[in-house]
C-alpha cells in the first residue's frame, strides 16, 4: 500500500469561539498570589486554602517526570498560562438562564440535543466553572447529588472532605500538584446506598480561551451497593499556542457499588492533556474505566483502581488514536491490595501518519495475597510507515495463587486486506476507515450507544486524507 | 456488449506473466478458462481488479466499451462493474458481513443518498436463505475463522449483493465439498442472465458440471491458446493438458 504522509485532521467541529468577557481573570503566571485570589473569587473555606498552597509547594519542588516521560512536557511554558477565569455567575439550572454567547458555544457542541435524550443530568464546565447544570426530578429525589466541585465542597463537606484527595494525594504525580493547587471545576457526586442510577450521568468539558489551563476536579462516591455511570465527553477549539488540561478525577465504590466512568474526548491538536485518574474499590466493588483519546498534542493519562476489599473489581478498556504529530501515551494501573480481587485491562492503539501511541501497565498483586488475576491485552494498529508504538509493561505479582496473562499484539492493515475492500467498491480511505473500526469494535461496543456512534464519526474523521 | 480484452500483458516484478491475451465475453454469456497452475489464470484477475503488485505493459480491457484501464483505482472498476470472487479472500477482522457489504452498496449511492437499511438487511436475508447461509453470519467479521466453502460461499453472497455487470470467479470450487459446490454452483445460476457475463477461472472440469459455460478457454503461459464448447473440458479432464501444449507448438 503505498502511504503518503501528509494528514489534513478536520476539527471544525471544535475550531471555532466566541468572545467571552470574563469577568474574573487571575492573569498569566502561578504564585501563592494566584492561589489567594482563585480563594477570593470562589469563596473557597480556609481548609481548601491551605490544601491549595501546600500543592503549589509540592508543584514547585517536584521535577519533571521527564526521566520517562516524554521530553515535550519541557515545552509547557507554566507562566504563559492562565490558571483560572470565570464569568463569576453561578452554575445555572434552567437553559433560558445560560448567557447567550455561552449557549451559542454549546449548540454548536450539540448539548441541547443530548439534553432532549435519556440523560439524567447534565453539567457541562464552560471554561473553569459548571455554567449550566440540570439535574432531572427523578435523579435529585433519589438523594443523589451531581454538582460542580465548587458546589460540592461548600454545600456537601462533610463527604467531600472524607474522600478529596484520599484517592489521589496531592503529591502523586506533578500535574495532581498543579491541579491540587489551582483546581476549578469538574463535577462533585454522590450515590447514596443501595440507589442505582438508571441513566448516565454527562458532563462535557471544554477550553475556550487561549493559554487557559483547565483543571478540573471530579469527585465520584458510590455508597454501599449503589451504581452510577458518568460520561464525560471533550471538544476543544484549535489555537496557536499550546493549552495545558489537567484534571484529577477520583472515584470511590464502596462495599458492593459499581461505577463507570467514560470519556470520550478529542482535543484539538496544541492541547497537553496530563490526567490523573483513579478509583478505589472497596470489598465487592467494581470499578470500569473506559477511556478513549483522540486528539491533544500529548496525552498521560494512565486511569487505575486500587482493589483495596475482598473480591473487588477494576476495569480499563482504551482506545487511542495518535493523529500526525501526536503523542498518545496511555495505559492503566491496577493495585490489588486484597486477596480474590480481579482487573481487567484492554487497550487498543491506533498511530496514524507520524502519531505515536505508547501503552504503559502497571499490574501489582502483592506478597500476602491470594486468588488474584489480571488479565492484560494491549493492541496497537500502524496505519502508516512512519508510525510509531511501543510498549511497557510493568507486572509485579507475589504471592501464591496469583494467576496473571499478558497479551500484546502489533499489526498494520495490509495491502491484499485494502485490495479486497476496494474491489467490492469501497475507496481506499473508506476501507482503512473500516479496518480502522474493525480493529476497535470489540470495544467500542462498550460504550453507550449515542457515544459509540459518535466515536465511530470521530475515527472516521481522523482517517480521512490519512491515505490515498 | 462484453468484456474484451486485446493482447493484454502484465508483470509481476521484472517476470511478465500474460503474455498477450485476448478474449472477449459478450454480456450474456459464461465463459471458462481451465488451465494448469502458474498458467496465469488468477493474475489476469487480478490485473482486471487493479492489483497494486502487477503492472500492466500494454493492451487492454473493456466494459462495454468503458476502458478498465483508465479507471486506477480497484473500487472505481468495482462500481463500474466489475466484481471478482477471490480464490483465498482476505480476512477482515471486526467488520461485520453486514457492515462489510452495507458499505459497498453505499459506496454506490450518490453522495448525501444514505441506504435503506430495512430494505438492505430484507435482500441480504433473502440472498443468505438462498445461499444456505446462516442468518447469525451477518454479526461475523468477513472470512473470519470461515471455513473454506464459508469464504466461498460468502464471495457469492457479495456478488449476489453487488449485482455486477462482469464477474470473474478465481477457483471458486477448490475447497467446496460436493454439496457447497451445488450450493455455489446455484447462486451463480440463479445470476445468469442476459444482462451479465461470466468468467469462471478453473482448474477442474468438476465445477463446470454444475456452472455449464458457453465457451470454454485454454490458458498456457500467459495466452489463451484454444477455445471450444464444454466438451472441451470433458477432454482436458480425462486427457490433461499436454496435448493442447503439443498442438499448439505444431500449430505455432
Amino acid at each position: 500500500m503505498e502511504t503518503k504522509p501528509d494528514i489534513n485532521i478536520d476539527r471544525s467541529i471544535g475550531d471555532f469561539h466566541y468572545d467571552v468577557d470574563y469577568e474574573f481573570d487571575a492573569g498569566t503566571g502561578l504564585t501563592e498570589k494566584t492561589i489567594d485570589y482563585i480563594c477570593d473569587v470562589k469563596k473557597d473555606p480556609e481548609w481548601i486554602r491551605e490544601f491549595r498552597k501546600e500543592a503549589l509547594r509540592k508543584f514547585n519542588s517536584m521535577p519533571m517526570p521527564t526521566h520517562w516521560a516524554s521530553h515535550d512536557l519541557e515545552n509547557i511554558v507554566f507562566d504563559n498560562i492562565r490558571y483560572y477565569l470565570s464569568q463569576g455567575t453561578q452554575p445555572k439550572r434552567s437553559w433560558d438562564d445560560v448567557p447567550e454567547d455561552v449557549k451559542r458555544t454549546f449548540e454548536r457542541l450539540g448539548i441541547p440535543e443530548q439534553e432532549r435524550k435519556f440523560l439524567a443530568g447534565v453539567e457541562a464546565q464552560f471554561d473553569s466553572e459548571a455554567a449550566y447544570s440540570n439535574i432531572k426530578a427523578a435523579v435529585g429525589e433519589q438523594g443523589v447529588i451531581f454538582v460542580g466541585s465548587t458546589e460540592g465542597l461548600q454545600k456537601h463537606p462533610e463527604i467531600f472532605k472524607k474522600w478529596f484527595g484520599k484517592v489521589i494525594p496531592t503529591g502523586d504525580n506533578k500535574f495532581s500538584a498543579l491541579n491540587s493547587a489551582v483546581f476549578s471545576g469538574g463535577s462533585f457526586i454522590y450515590i447514596p446506598p443501595g440507589v442505582k442510577v438508571k441513566h448516565p450521568l454527562q458532563a462535557y468539558f471544554r477550553i475556550n480561551a487561549e493559554n487557559f489551563g483547565q483543571f478540573e476536579r471530579t469527585l465520584i462516591i458510590a455508597d454501599e451497593g449503589s451504581e452510577v455511570m458518568y460520561m464525560e465527553g471533550c471538544t476543544a477549539p484549535k489555537f496557536e499556542t499550546s493549552t495545558l488540561h489537567s484534571a484529577v478525577v477520583e472515584l470511590v465504590a464502596l462495599k458492593g457499588a459499581k461505577i463507570q466512568y467514560i470519556t470520550v474526548q478529542n482535543w484539538s491538536a496544541n492541547v497537553f492533556n496530563l490526567v490523573t485518574k483513579r478509583g478505589l474499590a472497596h470489598e465487592e466493588a467494581e470499578i470500569k474505566w473506559i477511556d478513549c483519546n483522540i486528539g491533544s498534542r500529548l496525552t498521560m493519562k494512565y486511569p487505575g483502581v486500587i482493589m483495596k476489599g475482598r473480591k473487588a473489581r477494576g476495569e480499563v478498556i482504551s482506545i487511542a488514536l495518535a493523529g500526525d504529530g501526536q503523542h498518545q501515551d496511555t495505559g492503566a494501573k491496577m493495585i490489588h491490595a486484597a486477596d480474590e480481587t480481579t482487573s481487567n485491562i484492554v487497550s487498543k492503539s491506533i498511530s496514524l501518519g507520524s502519531g505515536r501511541s505508547t501503552y504503559r501497565g502497571l499490574v501489582q498483586v502483592g506478597r500476602h495475597l491470594k486468588g488474584c488475576k489480571n488479565n492484560t491485552e494491549c493492541d496497537a494498529l500502524l496505519i502508516n510507515t512512519d508510525s510509531r508504538t511501543d510498549t511497557y509493561p510493568a507486572i509485579t505479582v507475589r504471592g501464591k495463587e496469583n494467576a496473571c496473562q499478558h497479551e500484546a499484539s502489533v499489526s498494520k492493515i495490509s495491502a491484499e486486506q485494502i485490495f479486497y475492500m476496494q474491489q467490492r467498491g469501497i475507496t481506499e480511505a473508506a476501507a482503512v476507515s473500516l479496518a480502522v473500526n474493525g480493529f476497535v469494535n470489540d470495544l467500542v461496543q462498550q460504550f453507550p450507544m449515542e457515544y459509540s456512534v459518535e466515536l465511530k464519526r470521530l475515527i472516521d474523521l481522523e482517517m480521512e486524507g490519512s491515505v490515498g | 456488449m462484453s468484456l474484451k480484452i486485446e493482447n493484454l500483458h502484465a508483470n509481476i516484478g521484472v517476470r511478465e506473466i500474460l503474455k498477450g491475451l485476448n478474449l472477449e465475453i459478450p454480456k450474456g454469456q459464461v465463459h471458462a478458462i481451465m488451465g494448469k497452475n502458474g498458467s496465469g489464470k488468477s493474475t489476469l484477475a487480478k490485473v482486471m481488479a487493479g492489483h497494486p503488485d502487477y503492472e500492466v505493459t500494454g493492451g487492454s480491457v473493456s466494459l462495454d466499451g468503458l476502458n478498465l484501464f483508465d479507471m486506477e483505482e480497484p473500487d472505481q472498476r468495482s462500481r463500474a462493474g466489475l466484481f471478482v470472487a477471490f480464490q483465498y479472500p482476505m480476512e477482515i477482522p471486526g467488520v461485520t458481513i453486514a457492515n462489510f457489504i452495507r458499505a459497498a452498496l453505499q459506496a454506490r449511492l450518490p453522495e448525501g443518498e444514505e441506504l435503506d437499511a430495512v430494505e438492505y438487511y430484507g435482500e441480504l436475508y433473502k440472498k443468505m436463505d438462498a445461499l444456505k447461509i446462516d442468518r447469525s453470519f451477518t454479526s461475523r467479521a468477513v472470512n473470519e475463522g470461515f471455513s473454506g466453502g464459508e469464504k466461498k460461499r460468502c464471495e457469492v453472497l457479495q456478488m449476489a449483493m453487488l449485482n455486477p455487470v462482469y464477474a470473474v470467479l478465481d477457483e471458486t470450487d477448490s475447497g467446496l465439498d460436493i454439496d457447497a459446490l451445488r450450493i455455489v454452483s446455484e447462486g451463480v445460476n440463479a445470476m445468469r442472465s442476459p444482462e451479465r457475463g461470466f468468467l469462471v477461472i478453473t482448474h477442474y472440469q468438476r465445477l463446470l458440471e454444475y456452472i455449464v459455460p458457453d465457451v470454454v478457454h485454454v490458458m498456457v503461459d500467459g495466452r489463451i491458446v484454444m477455445s471450444g464448447d464444454k466438451t472441451l473440458a470433458h477432454k482436458l479432464e480425462a486427457e490433461g493438458y499436454d496435448w493442447v501444449e503439443k498442438e499448439t507448438l505444431t500449430n505455432a
